[in-house]
């Protein structure tokens, strides 16, 4: 059974398209990551699936439910956390936790255990204000209300934005844990880095999924051979490998730059000479591309 | 039920630990009534007189006598020639201009009538009104008491005058103490204006900090979120009242003369109808901003309109037909007629059933405006 059937999704913004033809499957157990960057239509396609927001056309099922015709069904059974934190600041971590969880109509107690590892690492500030959390401890109690009511399915919409990098590795942890034990989970998110811990992800951008398969699979949409080439004063490289002839991209990659050829079969050492001609000594090697070279190659 | 109740426990929480909305609550409603119903005053007192004699004659002093006697007035310049009126005036320095022409007592006494001249300054058109109709009250009575004394003394004419007496006696309000019938409504306006904007801040707030997105995506129902947010909203309201209504009591004595049960009864339903205004334009704005001035919008209509400053009866037809739909006049009148007359539940039927008729339009179309789903 398919978790999420989302056929040929529109929505507008006036003039805007925010979402164009979407479709995606998401299997029954899977994680799926949204990769994209701001402004691909990510927010609003989970806006969609969970039911906050009416398609202008297509159709979706979520758990074998119209979010748009079935929406109260749909609710009781899948946990939403929004982009932006979205619990009560004023409140303490344990009155939130306590309100959502009878507005779901059960008790902390009652589902403790599905949020043991994520909330007892909050429960001693239980006493402070959500508000005066820090971020990594906001998302913790955010995950732990979007699943008090033991959901099916987790939507998070770019759950690790503006977080530090242990928090964020620790996150990722705790839905693979998650998910571990039968939790559906839709991503997203604008770190490519984020996509290997996908099953499956979908690169969304202006609107549209361009591609979709597993985060190994999905980069061998990347046809042409990628190179890396090292060397020093990156910024000097980076604008004589653009004067190049045979060039076709390059671009910045970490401490490195990430180089395709023109020509089907590239020679290193011509770019070698050239480079050197100018002073520059370069190290160039064949590399298999990554999610986000593959995004890159994708956009253009 | 026990959803509902979890929210209201929330919202009360929240309101408590608002440092803002608190003091807002508690501390303005009190201040702002004392303030006001000591500043609301409408009674005239020490209007400036300019005093121009020209005639200088015993009528004249007599009638000077008077008119300095009174408390109204006090005669702060006095002169007998001729000057310019229309320079005095412009001065600034007076409110009234009383000119006695040459020949007052002359044509007094000699003709059937002798004039003088009154200038007033309407830039405030409540005392320039009330000030020209208490000096033409004192002129009256000048005519009727000193006319006859002087006359009586003149032996070639008969005398011949009709005295009429009015005597007067203010019901409900005894000694036409202002601050009786200023403070009750008063506290009406503080009730619909905290209760107006709580409630209209309220459901935007939410809108504005993301929370109800959050709300949104679980399964509580509509009638429960609206239900809960009236809910402490009303509370609010009512707590407001009670507090004003006690400063109304032990601060300015005011009386309760009717069914404090009914006054109640009444504030019940129209605080059902204020919150309901509240989460109506909480349910179309977007910002608190735009919230703000919309309530804004309505409450200085209904405020300047609600009979508290300029009497309904003294509006032209077309604004009193628009205070028929201003549920702040039915409270004022309610009020007015509960507290002071101790009118009883057949005399206000009618606003009985206007207010109960707004609560229902106004709630229902707030229920029908709020959505889960955009």
């Amino acid at each position: 059974m398919k978790a999420i059937e989302a056929r040929s999704i529109t929505k507008k913004y006036g003039d805007v398209i925010a979402v164009n033809e979407v479709s995606l499957n998401v299997e029954d157990g899977g994680i799926y990551g949204l990769i994209g960057p701001d402004g691909a239509g990510k927010t609003t396609l989970i806006r969609i699936l969970t039911s906050l927001l009416y398609p202008e056309s297509g159709s979706a099922m979520v758990l074998g439910l119209d979010p748009v015709r079935e929406y109260k069904k749909l609710r009781k059974l899948i946990g939403y956390m929004p982009g932006k934190f979205s619990l009560y600041q004023d409140l303490s971590v344990e009155e939130n936790l306590q309100l959502f969880a009878s507005l779901h109509n059960t008790t902390i107690k009652e589902n403790y255990h599905l949020i043991r590892d994520i909330y007892s690492q909050i429960e001693p500030f239980r006493k402070r204000k959500a508000g005066a959390l820090s971020g990594g401890m906001k998302q913790k109690l955010a995950l732990s209300c979007a699943m008090i009511h033991k959901p099916e399915i987790l939507f998070l919409d770019e759950p690790t934005t503006g977080v530090d990098p242990v928090s964020r590795k620790e996150f990722w942890e705790m839905l693979k844990n998650l998910n571990e034990d039968g939790l559906t989970i839709l991503v997203s998110t604008p770190y490519m880095d984020e996509a290997r811990q996908c099953h499956t992800i979908g690169l969304m951008q202006h609107g549209k999924i361009m591609a979709v398969d597993s985060p190994e699979n999905v980069t061998t949409m990347f046809k042409k051979d990628l190179f890396e080439i090292k060397g020093q004063d990156k910024y000097k490289l980076l604008k004589s490998i653009r004067e190049y002839q045979g060039t076709d991209t390059v671009y910045s990659f970490g401490s490195s730059l990430h180089y395709t050829d023109r020509s089907g079969d590239f020679q290193p050492r011509h770019l070698e000479k050239y480079l050197e001609k100018q002073g520059i000594a370069v190290v160039i090697e064949k590399i298999s591309p990554t999610v986000e070279d593959t995004f890159m190659a994708l956009m253009r | 039920m026990r959803t509902i109740r979890f929210l209201i426990q929330k919202e009360f929480l929240q309101i408590f630990r608002n440092k803002s909305i608190l003091p807002i609550i508690i501390v303005a409603p009190v201040i702002q009534l004392l303030v006001l119903a000591y500043a609301a005053d409408f009674e005239i007192r020490n209007l400036k007189i300019y005093w121009n004699d020209q005639d200088q004659s015993t009528a004249s002093s007599r009638l000077r006598d008077k008119i300095s006697s009174s408390e109204y007035f006090s005669l702060t310049d006095v002169s007998f020639e001729y000057i310019d009126l229309n320079e005095e005036l412009d001065k600034g320095k007076t409110d009234l201009i009383l000119n006695v022409p040459i020949g007052f007592e002359r044509d007094y006494l000699t003709s059937e009538k002798s004039e003088i001249q009154l200038l007033v300054n309407a830039i405030d058109g409540i005392k320039a009104g009330l000030g020209s109709f208490y000096l033409s009250q004192v002129a009256r009575d000048f005519s009727l008491e000193v006319g006859g004394e002087l006359m009586a003394k003149m032996p070639l004419k008969k005398i011949d005058l009709q005295v009429i007496e009015t005597t007067y006696s203010f019901w409900f309000n005894p000694f036409l103490n202002y601050k009786t019938y200023m403070v009750p409504g008063i506290l009406v306006i503080l009730v619909t204006m905290i209760g107006a904007f709580i409630s209209s801040m309220n459901i935007v707030r939410e809108k504005e900090l993301g929370t109800i997105e959050q709300l949104n995506v679980t399964p509580l129902k509509k009638y429960q979120f609206i239900l809960g947010k009236m809910i402490p909203l009303w509370i609010i309201g009512l707590f407001e009242f009670s507090l004003g209504l006690l400063v109304a009591k032990l601060v300015f004595n005011i009386p309760i003369v009717g069914s404090l049960l009914l006054l109640y009864g009444f504030t019940a339903v129209y605080l059902v109808m204020v919150v309901g205004i509240g989460m109506f334009i909480s349910t179309v704005t977007e910002t608190q901003q735009q919230a703000m001035f919309i309530s804004w919008f309505f409450l200085v209509i209904f405020i300047l309109m609600g009979g508290l400053f300029t009497p309904i009866e003294n509006m032209p037809p077309w604004a009193q037909k628009i205070t028929l739909i201003n549920p702040v006049r039915y409270f004022i009148e309610v009020i007015r007629l509960v507290m002071l007359k101790g009118s009883g539940l057949q005399d206000i039927g009618r606003q009985i059933i206007v207010v109960v008729f707004y609560a229902i339009i106004i709630n229902s179309l707030a229920v029908w405006r709020y959505r889960k789903t955009t």
